[in-house]
């Protein structure tokens, strides 16, 4: 933060204002990633990993599906598969990144930080240009991004913690993921055009269970997904996908 | 403790591709490139078939004619489903159900 730039309203400036301002924007955010936080670092914890394993994926991954997949890969899940998976989950963020491009770009090295640590909410949050009245721009959207980002990381840490501090009867708390997963599928459901997506995915992914066992699927899954993607892409598109 | 080089090779290749897809698009058309039509819209409709796909993985290892024929799972699933439709409440159904799914095993089947 130079001197010189302080006092320019396009500068970098964070004072009390802005600490006060992303922090209201942020709240809803950081208590749903505290406590889905929570529940990765707990799981990981019970896979063995306590909560620096949670401090450290979130800092090197930061996406809280890719981290909750990645549990279940972490002993013994193939290399490949974990790129793929991984590819497949965070392929959106190409698209949360483009958009941001014209914003982002006169932040200078900060930039960096804003690409990287991207996410649905905190896109959700930034990507409309309605920021609080008399806030510095540069300031507010790095502390949104930093308080989203923290409280995901201190959430997960809290869990792994928790989880070692804590011994109780943890069978079961792996279905944190897949409720957390069908309320996304939901979600995604009420708002998008056409279904052939979604139920693709899920009859796909079925049939390659049924047909290859419950080591194997997932690669063919995805190459029938993308298949079946390709092949039906007017079909799709004239449904009218109203996502952006 | 499991492989910790394992694990962490792990972390490393999906935080990598994780990171990719953040920061090569901003490298690759930071300038204004026109982005291929064919890759936006992969990029609007592989999310949609990811929650699909990742639904049924984390199902992947339920047995319907075997053991609690799935009734937990579809239970709990049931659960999260009615409640996220009703509440639209990300946290509350996720809670809901992850404690209905572990009372279940853990307790009743």
């Amino acid at each position: 933060m130079a001197k010189d730039q302080s006092n320019q309203k396009s500068g970098f400036c964070i004072t009390g204002k802005e600490v006060f301002e992303a922090f209201k924007t942020s709240i809803p955010i950081m208590v749903t990633f505290i406590v889905l936080g929570t529940g990765y670092g707990l799981l990981l914890e019970k896979h063995g990993y306590g909560p620096v394993w949670a401090l450290v994926s979130g800092l090197v991954i930061f996406s809280g599906t890719v981290q909750y997949v990645s549990v279940g890969l972490l002993s013994a899940g193939s290399f490949v598969m974990a790129a793929v998976t991984a590819l497949m989950i965070s392929v959106r963020y190409i698209f949360l990144s483009i958009s941001m491009i014209g914003r982002y770009k006169d932040e200078g090295k900060r930039k960096w930080y804003l690409f990287y640590a991207l996410c649905d909410e905190t896109y959700a949050m930034l990507s409309h240009d309605e920021v609080p009245e008399g806030v510095n721009v540069s300031g507010y959207r790095f502390l949104v991004t930093l308080f989203d980002q923290s409280s995901w990381v201190l959430g997960s840490f809290l869990g792994g913690w928790i989880g070692t501090l804590i011994r109780f009867d943890s069978t079961g708390i792996d279905f944190a993921m897949t409720a957390l997963f069908l309320t996304v599928f939901i979600e995604q459901w009420m708002r998008s055009g056409s279904h052939i997506p979604a139920i693709t995915g899920v009859l796909a992914t079925l049939a390659c269970r049924l047909l290859f066992g419950p080591d194997l699927f997932l690669i063919p899954s995805i190459v029938i997904i993308l298949i079946v993607m390709t092949v039906m892409r007017k079909k799709i598109e004239s449904g009218g996908e109203s996502d952006a | 403790m499991p492989d910790i080089r394992h694990a962490i090779i792990i972390i490393a290749v999906m935080g990598a591709v994780t990171l990719a897809t953040r920061i090569l698009p901003v490298l690759i058309f930071g300038r204004g490139e026109k982005i291929p039509d064919f890759i936006l819209y992969l990029g609007r409709v592989i999310p949609y078939t990811a929650m699909g796909l990742l639904l049924v993985y984390c199902l992947r290892n339920v047995s319907v004619t075997g053991g609690s024929h799935g009734l937990p799972e579809l239970i709990a699933l049931l659960a999260v489903a009615l409640s996220y439709i009703f509440r639209r409440n990300t946290v509350l159904s996720v809670i809901i159900g992850t404690v209905l799914y572990m009372f279940l095993v853990q307790k009743v089947f």
